[in-house]
């Protein structure tokens, strides 16, 4: 057990800082520290372009396919470099993260030469089409419908909760492929381009008046035979293989996001005195203790990276990050008071911190939602029995 | 960077895993409980036959030559039986003659200390009274300081080792809520006293903090392991309490609690090995964190056992003392917490 890096991996360290620092103050300085995921698309996709160029899109892919094969430690490194130097939340996260790695562990070689390209050179962005209308926590009940039709797969149906449809070229999606299959028998995991007559995304406002996720609905939407990754009535088995990528190294730069949101309540709390308030110095205390604690409990889940034993800080991980961040939300509008209150835009558009209280709402519902989560701890960690099913 | 045990790592904490479960008994520990709550057996099995008491001491000293995330891996499984051992005194005397002791002061006491012959107690917060070469002053809720044969006494700004037999050494005894850990005043006359260096008192404060949290953890996981046990053989309106769902959510946020209080003991265990410049700030979160964590694992014990729970005969009260001792002991959570509050934004206004 050892937390020190190498010489080799702070040589390493030095190298990204450089070149994200030299992006962020050169031809990228506009889109400097972003945090949401709807500004400026078009610029966040030439920089998705900008780091595949110089290597620094997909470091953990291995080197055949456009990544570094860069070990735990240097991808530990660049996601805190990258936050650091302010460099604003992938555009591509889906594609880098889920599809990719998907792709890598479930697909065929041809599908490989087919979609790694595009996502490894930041030219197809990606997007997630699981959740539905009546499948949220209960995924595997999803009735979208693909049936094949001479070389093609026909997809009808609708998801919703679709985040960043409005500026991905491509959607990975659950779909019944077996007429009258219930649960999570008879699924497929197909690979579909979002630009076709048969799909539309309709932008769905959230509490905080942005609209980051999307409906999206299928009639007759068509993709190549092929485009089915796994065997047919494998959808689930991909899907969860998926799941388990999100708690990859990602998790170590969505930390350094809230790094930069804990950072700006201290700076508010230092600049309106409440930093002096005992009672608001408690909470920032355990505010700080719970993001290094995510910190280590993360790197305790990528030291002990093995997929088919999945341990207790992993399988804890998601109710304890969004349980934080909104806790850290409510921090914020203590520490701000009615000033906390006011829009910053005429068109209702919040400050970062306000705008933190609001969204992190959805923290603790998407992605399985914590009550879902404990169900999970529960049953699979503490193995006490499992909830009764309902007639499927 | 590697957050996880070296197979060495885990064979001592297996090791201690099992010896602490054959050995610390509840029958063994409710023995001791109604005497002077200190299993001098255990204790010398522990530090003798197993060589565990100079796990973090160099070789040359009667010591194993490893550091804190192993001590730490030991002392969890102490934790995890509420073994009633003077494991913190241990840790914080041993750590206080390495950082201030002399040669001659740590080859004297060390190989004894290690091999379990003595037997002893630290205070955090000894108050003296007079100045000069000789001690006088009050030492309040010493744990173990009924049976300590050595005390440390670190106060604000040195810090003194006072062997028990000492002329002018008075020790008043307590009947203590957690009878695993007694406590006692250690008040002194006019004693000949050894003066150790300033940074002594800190070294020794940030090994029991460790000590504290790791107990702590291990008590943590046991609460945590004892209940589950239990829900899953009691049987109400047919079913396996163990099947409620309210059941099921009090038992996954403890044990979301207990996984962040794992990485925060062994994020503060290698911060001290490695000297890290973050390790007061692991610290004040592992004890912290750690020990909040033991008494929410402890409470929800009692409650999720019901009546049985309540009761003497059953452990659960053993498991909600510890943690409500481990809470009060050498700075609350407030406290704590307030330390890192002020290495955030400096000192309260």
């Amino acid at each position: 057990m050892r937390l020190g890096f190498s010489a080799a991996e702070e040589a390493f360290r030095a190298d990204c800082a450089a070149w994200l620092a030299g992006q962020m103050a050169g031809d990228f300085s506009d889109i400097r520290g972003i945090s949401n995921l709807v500004d400026k698309p078009e610029r966040r996709r030439l920089w998705e372009q900008r780091l595949a160029r110089d290597g620094w899109s997909c470091i953990g892919w291995p080197e055949a396919w456009g990544g570094r094969g860069a070990s735990l430690a240097e991808q530990v490194i660049f996601a805190e470099e990258y936050a650091r130097a302010g460099a604003p939340n992938r555009i591509n996260h889906i594609g880098v993260e889920l599809a990719g790695p998907t792709i890598l562990a479930f697909g065929t070689e041809e599908q490989k030469r087919r979609f790694l390209p595009g996502i490894a050179a930041g030219t197809s962005i990606w997007c997630q089409g699981f959740s539905e209308p009546n499948a949220g926590s209960d995924l595997a009940a999803v009735r979208t419908k693909a049936r094949i039709e001479g070389d093609q797969w026909i997809v009808d149906g609708q998801k919703v909760w679709t985040s960043l449809a409005q500026f991905s070229d491509w959607i990975f999606v659950i779909a019944r492929s077996e007429e009258g299959s219930k649960g999570p028998k008879g699924l497929s995991f197909l690979m579909m381009e979002l630009d076709q007559p048969g799909i539309e995304i309709r932008p769905i406002r959230q509490i905080n008046g942005e609209a980051e996720f999307n409906e999206t609905f299928f009639s007759e939407a068509r993709c190549p035979a092929d485009s089915l990754i796994g065997a047919p009535g494998d959808g689930w088995k991909i899907a969860m293989g998926l799941l388990s990528f999100e708690r990859g190294v990602s998790t170590l730069a969505q930390q350094m996001q809230f790094r930069n949101e804990l950072d700006a309540i201290v700076a508010a709390a230092k600049a309106n005195g409440a930093a002096s308030d005992p009672l608001i110095r408690q909470r920032l205390a355990a505010a700080e203790i719970g993001l290094r604690l995510m910190r280590y409990g993360a790197l305790r889940m990528l030291s002990n990276a093995d997929p088919a034993k999945i341990d207790g800080a992993a399988l804890t991980y998601k109710i304890q990050w969004s349980t934080w961040r909104r806790s850290l939300g409510e921090l914020a509008m203590d520490v701000l008071g009615q000033e906390g209150e006011i829009s910053e835009s005429a068109d209702y558009g919040f400050a970062i911190l306000p705008n933190l209280f609001l969204y992190s709402r959805a923290d603790t519902i998407y992605g399985g939602t914590n009550q879902i989560q404990r169900n999970i701890i529960a049953e699979r960690g503490l193995g006490l029995p499992r909830e009764p099913r309902g007639d499927l | 960077m590697e957050f996880a045990f070296t197979d060495e790592q885990c064979m001592i904490a297996e090791t201690a895993r099992i010896f602490f479960a054959d050995q610390a008994t509840s029958e063994r520990t409710r023995a001791v409980m109604e005497g002077e709550g200190f299993d001098r057996v255990l204790w010398t099995s522990f530090c003798a036959e197993m060589g565990m008491g100079g796990l973090a001491l160099p070789e040359t000293l009667g010591g194993a030559g490893l550091g804190m995330v192993e001590f730490a891996a030991v002392a969890e499984a102490a934790g995890a039986q509420v073994a009633a051992l003077p494991l913190p005194g241990l840790a914080m005397v041993a750590a206080a003659l390495l950082e201030g002791g002399s040669a001659a002061l740590q080859s004297e006491y060390l190989p004894r200390i290690a091999a379990g012959e003595l037997v002893a107690a630290c205070s955090a917060d000894f108050v003296r009274e007079g100045v000069g070469d000789r001690l006088s002053g009050t030492a309040r809720f010493v744990a173990y300081g009924g049976v300590a044969d050595l005390f440390l006494l670190c106060g604000e700004t040195c810090a003194w080792l006072v062997p028990a037999d000492a002329k002018g050494v008075a020790i008043e005894k307590f009947v203590t809520m957690d009878q695993t850990r007694p406590l006692a005043h250690v008040v002194l006359s006019d004693v000949e006293a050894i003066s150790l260096g300033d940074a002594t008192g800190i070294a020794a404060a940030r090994a029991g903090w460790l000590c504290l949290a790791a107990e702590a953890l291990g008590g943590a996981q046991a609460a945590i392991d004892r209940t589950v046990a239990y829900a899953l053989e009691r049987k109400q309106f047919g079913r396996a309490i163990g099947s409620f769902q309210a059941y099921k959510h009090r038992l996954a946020d403890r044990v979301v609690d207990l996984e962040q209080a794992r990485s925060a003991v062994y994020w503060a265990a290698c911060a001290l090995d490695e000297g890290s410049d973050e390790a007061d700030l692991a610290l004040h979160a592992a004890k912290s964190f750690a020990a909040d964590t033991f008494f929410r694992c402890a409470a929800d014990m009692v409650q999720l056992h019901g009546g049985i729970g309540f009761t003497w005969e059953h452990d659960a009260h053993l498991f909600l003392k510890r943690a409500r001792g481990t809470q009060s002991a050498l700075g609350s959570g407030d406290w704590h917490r307030e330390q890192v509050a002020a290495l955030m934004l400096g000192e309260a206004a």
